[in-house]
């Protein structure tokens, strides 16, 4: 029996193609019908796969077939998009999606949860036996060792995630802390939502346009604040988000110090996402207040990046050794190949290409 | 014999240093059981050479500097496993063991194991008073470790100069927290070992008194100044490293005063 990974992802397919083939709940009871003995579907925003182990080789446009969830008829071009990897190339993948590897962000930790979570729903609906089992449990040990082992997750690779982590070196646990925005662009809401999602209840808003800092303030269940009160503001929060379309500082040493003088020791964390800055940089000067501007939250994403990069060699190491360990385990050939009694392999033609 | 053991504890305090050296070069500085460990042996070792060398003296081993500066390193030692997992702040092995590898080093190396030109009769309370001073300086120069590691990264937050290290440092309100509960347990076991001193009941020269007072006073000011919020976390943290440098320097002085008494 060979087992195999069919699929599309962020690498090979727009975000059109990955809607149209993103799989659905009887996806894998179609595939056991078309002849798999064990099937998994792991879905995600960036990939649909499916991990698979069949008697007979089943054919690409059919397993196309059941992760589509439309009547629009597939062309040949969708087709295109998709990759076959059989065997140890199969494990090799799962391995690689599993450390965060194959991921957008590279060393992203959420993948292997998904692929946690995927595996458990196939054991729950009887879909995954012995071999899923024995595939999955490597993976999953390939990836913890690679998080472990390299510095492939380390420091923060977005300007929200940027901020999380320097917020939290700054106030320690972030439960309590109040957050203002000042001004409603993009960046800040999504900032705004990663310290959210660290514990920071306190949320304020304040826009020149009051009814766009009344949306915001509503959709991230903040509450807004008038614009003329935001310096007020800074007396009581711990966190400023800066992002208005000023055209020159809006918070200058002189305005800074008497409420410097309110605060005692409390620290005050300034994010200015703003261009041109809205933050006077002299402001990092004074004892407690830590100053970013995009830039330097840009350079410090950047920084994680091109460590993350330098890790890859050193978890594609581990990657190696997991494959060779489960290629032995399970008997496969050093090309990969499993020698099986039971199926000869039915050679089609470019589907039986590893990957297409 | 007793020599011996203190040569071994010092090798495994350095061993935690090389390791946190590597680390820090490969850039996979993290919290360290191997650290931990060779500090808990480097501990058990110094504890040995403490007994030998308190049996033989037939007193607590602080009677002269070489001993006071191995009991110091000791006290860093204790103080450490103490409150290293307390306040999870076991990083913080990282930078005690190069100090107490420095003391010990300096122990090993000067000419300053001296014995006594006289025996001394058996005072406990000029031993309270000794051991309990010295554990004292132990729980300051832990807040200068403390302190160290809040500049470190503080500094790492102003100048936006992230390295390998700041991902794996405690935030600055874990260790200022730290700091300040080291300051307190130093100043309160500082404070009885000056206490005690006034009924030792031998003549002690008026500059040792002076400069052992003069050391309180600065803790106390720290103290005081964090309480009344005179001063930000990061000078807090400046004059716990500053302190601990005059107040080991003072040691130093109070020794060769002693000696000259």
């Amino acid at each position: 029996m060979n087992f195999f990974c069919f699929g599309l992802n962020h690498h090979t397919a727009p975000i059109e193609a990955r809607e149209r083939f993103a799989g659905h709940a009887r996806s894998p009871a179609v595939l056991r019908d078309l002849g798999c003995s064990e099937v998994l579907l792991l879905t995600t925003c960036n990939r649909v796969e499916i991990y698979a182990a069949a008697g007979a080789n089943i054919a690409n446009e059919e397993i196309a077939e059941s992760l589509r969830i439309n009547d629009e008829p597939s062309s040949k071009n969708d087709l295109e998009a998709f990759y076959r990897k059989e065997n140890a190339e199969c494990a090799r993948h799962l391995f690689r999606v599993a450390a965060g590897l194959d991921s957008m962000v590279v060393g992203e930790t959420e993948i292997l949860g998904q692929a946690k979570r995927a595996y458990a729903d196939a054991r729950a609906s009887g879909n995954a036996g012995p071999l899923l089992h024995r595939l999955c449990q490597r993976a999953f040990r390939a990836a913890k060792q690679v998080r472990s082992k390299t510095q492939i997750t380390r420091g923060p690779v977005s300007v929200g995630s940027v901020a999380v982590d320097l917020a939290e070196k700054i106030f320690g646990d972030l439960r309590g802390r109040k957050v203002l925005v000042l001004g409603a662009g993009e960046t800040s809401a999504k900032t705004l939502r990663a310290l959210a999602s660290r514990g920071v209840s306190d949320l304020r808003v304040s826009n020149r346009t009051p009814a766009r800092a009344e949306e915001l303030a509503n959709e991230l269940e903040g509450i807004a604040v008038p614009f003329a009160t935001w310096l007020e503001q800074c007396r009581e929060i711990d966190i400023l988000i800066s992002s208005t379309a000023a055209e020159t500082h809006l918070l200058t040493p002189p305005l800074l110090v008497p409420i410097l003088r309110d605060r005692a020791d409390r620290p005050l964390f300034i994010i200015d996402i703003a261009v041109p800055r809205d933050v006077s940089p002299e402001v990092n000067e004074f004892d407690g207040v830590y100053l970013y501007d995009i830039d330097s939250l840009q350079e410090i994403a950047s920084e994680s990046h091109e460590l993350r990069r330098q890790q890859i060699a050193a978890a594609e190491a581990i990657i190696d050794e997991h494959v060779a360990d489960f290629q032995k385990h399970l008997g496969l050939s050093q090309s990969g190949t499993r020698p099986t009694k039971e199926c000869p392999t039915r050679v089609s033609g470019e589907l039986r290409a590893s990957e297409l | 014999m007793d020599r011996q053991l203190l040569i071994f504890a010092t090798v495994c305090y350095l061993a935690a240093v090389i390791r946190t050296v590597i680390s820090f070069r490969a850039r996979i500085f993290r919290r360290s059981r191997f650290v931990f460990l060779t500090i808990a042996l480097g501990f058990v070792l110094q504890t040995a050479f403490l007994s030998v060398r308190g049996h033989a003296l037939g007193s607590c081993p602080i009677t002269n500097l070489f001993e006071v500066l191995v009991f110091l390193a000791w006290s860093i030692a204790l103080i450490y496993l103490l409150i290293g997992t307390t306040y999870r702040l076991s990083l913080m092995g990282a930078f005690t063991a190069p100090l107490v590898v420095l003391l010990q080093l300096v122990a090993l190396l000067l000419p300053i194991d001296t014995p006594r030109a006289f025996p001394i009769a058996p005072n406990p309370w000029l031993e309270f008073h000794a051991s309990i001073s010295i554990i004292a300086y132990g729980a300051f120069a832990l807040a200068c470790v403390a302190g160290a590691m809040y500049l470190v990264q503080e500094r790492q937050l102003k100048t936006h100069q992230l390295r390998s290290i700041f991902y794996h440092l405690p935030p600055l309100p874990n260790l200022f927290s730290a700091m300040t509960r080291l300051l307190w347990f130093g100043f309160i076991l500082y404070s009885a070992g000056l206490i005690s001193g006034f009924f030792v009941n031998e003549p002690l020269p008026w500059t040792k008194i002076a400069l052992a007072i003069a050391i309180w006073i600065l803790y106390g000011a720290i103290l005081q100044g964090r309480y009344l919020r005179w001063m930000a976390p990061r000078r807090i943290a400046t004059l716990c490293v500053v302190a601990f440098a005059v107040a080991l320097s003072l040691l130093w002085s109070i020794e060769f005063v002693g000696h000259r008494a």
